[in-house]
């Protein structure tokens, strides 16, 4: 592999990971807010007590993806802040809010309703802003050729295409939270909380799914080329929808060893597996492209004595930190763990 | 305004903000970890509630630190393109390392304080270290890039092309170890005496020899030991900085010194402005052959004046009372500590009187106010270059305009912020009130956590 392709597959990967957690976490906090005047079902209770320990650490994958990006392209460091001064700043200034009301709404109780609201809300939004990227690097809406680069926000808030991105993170967020709230509570014997998120989970999953086709209808006019190449890799697609279809089987259709409804565990993980194939299909579509058509991964790349230095960084870095992020899973995720919280509350 | 002065502002007002929460977030785990290593020690409860309240303080500050720190980390990538596309090439190193301090700080942090219940006392112990490593990392890492702004080194520049560049040489350039340490121990001053502060308030409200105003007396002790010898080692280390400029930067030092004549036996001027048009301090204190020594510890060391660059080279000349204002902070901070430590155990008096505890209670706002003019000064009087003598703050900055609206957005979220966290903090702990914890702590049975 060359060390273009390292590079951006170790940022895919970032992305990747980052997607599925902040997916959670943004999600989280949504239902968190939903659920907040319904005391019995403890979905609430649920929801924050995923919430407060992860949300540091999926913030921390934003940053370490702003750093992927310009410690291994910098030279496309300069057009995509050029371009994304407008975008990157309205997710910033939503993120800042939220985290901070989100932290607050744990600590002052009596503005618990109102903190937990702007939350909730502005957590649903990032997400819809984060995804605008995508179709900003797929090149119809930037302006390359001059000295400065620019991005026609008017053009990109009037397509089709920009929208069905943002229709697609929105349910996917609530989507792939519901479920994983929904195996949470299930191991953590809530069996309240369990059935709404079952519930919610089973609504999302088609909507979710209708806005990737939507994605792909859009894509056909709007990036024709990304369309093509995605399309060449029809099979891995196929087998992304055979495993929604696992994760809904598993989730509406199996029953647990004691008769319960729905196998949460299963389709977690087939859902995720879904997202890792259709997110594969996507990232190997648009290279070698940053920003189509000008902007290629060759064009940004660092110099070689820094891009190894940094490759070897990664590397002892996820040597050291791989004990704390299983001690941490062990602390936090683990059955029996999660169960015995339950139990001191 | 021009757009460049407008992104300077905003990237100055994100940072202003973030160094509060920042310098906090890598003075408060120490100590935390000094609480909890003293109640190990002494089986002393108090110490341990300490302990708990300080973590819920930190919980609390980091829900706005962490947030300002992501838009800082990405705000440099959207303002300064420039920049960043430099520090790619050639000093991506501490910012990616940075991040791994972040995941120990933020996956320890989350551990011992939702895991508390859960945790051996020499697992929160671990934990808590830990936390309060990753904090001093990510603070001498991003201390790093700056010190490298100021003495760049790693790469050369032929025909405008980054070339030849070794980035561990980057790394480990000249002024990174003073810098980075001056850093770290102003960061631990700061923390330690906005808990000595903190305390201090407490007492003149509680009534002396009270169960009360007996836990708050250890707080302020443990604030003024720890602040005093941090800040004593702050203003040794703060001189090797000093002379760091002096080496590398001689136009930022002879801006901060009111400078213009290069000369031997170099006077030190204290306080007063700098004038442009008469090229001298006015209304200042002169030392005669201070500054010489200072800089070089020999009185006939040549201190080079302004007057030796082209003014356009000049940093801001407003410097000078920056500069002043934090050594200055810095001298009394060491004197509130020695004249309680004076007190306390020459004079052997228990009670410290209603003015001394006034005193003590302005350490922490004054100490976090030095931090802001060190860095105000640092950076501002890095100008015109964010990479010195190599990249202009001009060639830096973002082509995109109308920057107003998001300065303007930007800074009401701060604000919005700044008052919240403040008003949280008030509601939590007078709902909480240290009596609750204590009861807690004095109970059998009840556990404190
Ligand atoms: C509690 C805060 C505090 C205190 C008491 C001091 N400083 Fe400081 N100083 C800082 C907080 C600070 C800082 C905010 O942390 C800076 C900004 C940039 C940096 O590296 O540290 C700084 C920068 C800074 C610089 C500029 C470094 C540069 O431009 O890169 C010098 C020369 C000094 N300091 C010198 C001193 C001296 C001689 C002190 C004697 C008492 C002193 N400082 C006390
Ligand atoms: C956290 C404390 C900091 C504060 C309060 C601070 C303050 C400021 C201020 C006021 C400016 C505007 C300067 C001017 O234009 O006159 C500025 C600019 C800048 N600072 Fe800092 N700074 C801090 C830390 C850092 C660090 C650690 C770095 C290194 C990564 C850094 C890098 C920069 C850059 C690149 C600019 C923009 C270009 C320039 O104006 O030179 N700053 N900062
Ligand atoms: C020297 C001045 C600085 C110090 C001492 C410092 C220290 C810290 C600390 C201790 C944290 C952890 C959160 C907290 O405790 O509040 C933090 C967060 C953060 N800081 Fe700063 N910081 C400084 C300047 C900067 C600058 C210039 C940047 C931008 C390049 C930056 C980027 C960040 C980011 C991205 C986070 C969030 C990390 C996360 O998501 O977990 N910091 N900083």
């Amino acid at each position: 592999m060359s060390e273009q392709l390292i590079a951006v597959t170790i940022l895919w990967g970032f992305v990747f990971i980052y997607a599925v957690m902040a997916t959670m976490d943004f999600g989280a906090g949504f239902w968190s807010m939903i659920y907040l005047n319904k005391e019995q079902t403890k979905a609430t209770n649920i929801a924050n007590r995923y919430l407060s320990p992860t949300w540091e650490v999926t913030n921390t994958f934003i940053v370490a993806i702003v750093v992927a990006i310009y410690s291994f392209f910098p030279g496309a460091a300069f057009t995509l802040g050029t371009i994304l001064l407008i975008p990157g700043s309205i997710i910033l200034l939503l993120l800042a809010i939220r985290s901070g009301f989100m932290v607050f709404s744990h600590v002052a109780d009596d503005y618990r309703v109102a903190l937990t609201y702007i939350s909730g809300i502005t957590g649903l939004l990032i997400p819809g802003f984060l995804i605008a990227v995508l179709p900003i690097s797929h090149g119809g809406f930037v302006e390359l050729e001059s000295a400065a680069p620019s991005l026609d926000l008017q053009a990109l808030f009037t397509s089709p295409h920009v929208y069905s991105f943002i229709g697609f993170a929105i349910s996917s967020t609530l989507f792939l939270s519901s479920l994983l709230l929904a195996d949470y509570s299930k191991t953590a014997g809530e069996p309240n909380a369990y059935k709404v998120y079952r519930r919610d989970s089973i609504i999302l999953g088609p909507i979710s799914l209708v806005m990737a086709v939507l994605i792909m209808l859009t894509m056909r006019n709007e990036a024709n080329w990304l369309y093509t190449n995605m399309m060449e890799q029809l099979p891995l697609l196929l087998l992304s929808v055979a495993f929604f279809v696992i994760g809904g089987l598993a989730i509406f259709v199996f029953k647990d060893r004691h008769g319960m409804k729905g196998v949460p565990r299963i389709a977690v993980i087939a859902v995720t597996i879904q997202y890792l194939l259709a997110s594969y299909v996507y990232g190997r579509a648009h290279l070698p492209y940053f920003i189509y058509p000008s902007f290629t991964i060759e064009d940004g790349f660092t110099d070689s004595a820094s891009f190894q230095a940094v490759f070897i960084t990664y590397i002892v870095g996820f040597l050291i930190l791989f004990p704390g992020f299983f001690y941490f899973w062990r602390i936090f995720m683990k059955d029996s763990h999660v169960r015995e919280d339950t139990q001191t509350e | 305004m021009d757009d460049l002065v407008i992104a300077r502002s905003l990237f100055g007002t994100t940072m202003g903000f973030h160094i509060i929460f920042a310098t906090l977030g890598v003075g408060i785990p120490l100590m935390i970890l000094a609480a909890e290593l003293l109640y190990q020690k002494t089986k002393d409860e108090d110490y341990a509630v300490m302990g708990k309240r300080w973590t819920k303080a930190f919980a609390v500050l980091l829900g706005v630190g962490i947030p300002t720190g992501t838009i800082a980390g990405v705000q440099l990538s959207l303002l300064w393109p420039g920049f960043m596309e430099f520090v790619g090439r050639v000093m991506a190193l501490p910012f990616q390392i940075e991040i791994y301090a972040f995941f120990v700080e933020a996956l320890f942090m989350s551990i011992y304080v939702y895991a508390a219940h859960r945790l051996s006392p020499w697992m929160r112990i671990v934990s808590v270290t830990l936390v309060a490593l990753g904090g001093l990392a990510s603070a001498v890492l991003i201390t790093n890039v700056h010190a490298w702004e100021g003495t760049p080194t790693g790469f050369r520049i032929v025909n405008g092309e980054i070339v030849d560049v070794d980035p561990w040489a980057a790394f480990f350039n000249p002024s990174f170890f003073a810098t980075a340490g001056h850093v770290a121990l102003t960061a631990y001053t700061t923390g330690a005496f906005v808990i000595a502060s903190v305390a201090a308030f407490k007492m003149l409200r509680a009534e002396f020899g009270s169960r009360i105003y007996k836990f708050h007396r250890k707080a302020l002790m443990l604030g003024l030991l720890l602040g005093g010898f941090f800040s004593f080692f702050s203003s040794i280390n703060g001189h090797e900085t000093a002379q760091q400029l002096h080496e590398y930067q001689p136009e930022k030092l002879a801006a901060a010194e009111g400078l213009f004549e290069t000369q031997a036996y170099a006077p030190l001027a204290i306080g007063g402005f700098t004038d442009r048009e008469t090229r001298e301090v006015k209304y200042g204190i002169e030392i005669p052959w201070a500054l010489s020594f200072l800089a070089g510890n020999s009185f006939d060391t040549v201190v080079k004046g302004l007057n030796d660059f082209p003014e356009e080279y000049w940093p801001p000349l407003f410097v000078h009372t920056l500069f002043n204002a934090m050594v200055g902070i810095g001298s009394l901070l060491i004197l509130l500590a020695l004249m309680a430590l004076f007190w306390n155990k020459f004079l052997k008096k228990p009670e410290f009187p209603k003015w001394m505890l006034g005193l003590f209670v302005t350490a922490g706002p004054l100490a976090v106010l030095a931090i802001e003019f060190g860095w105000i000064f640092a950076c501002t009087g890095r100008q015109p270059w964010t990479i010195y003598r190599v990249l202009s703050t001009a060639d830096s900055v973002t082509s995109a305009s109308n920057l107003t609206t998001l300065f303007v957005l930007f800074a009401a979220v701060y604000v919005v912020l700044g008052v919240a966290v403040v008003l949280v903090m008030l509601y939590y702990f007078k709902r909480h009130p240290v009596e609750e914890d204590l009861y807690r702590a004095d109970e059998p049975g009840v556990p404190l956590y």
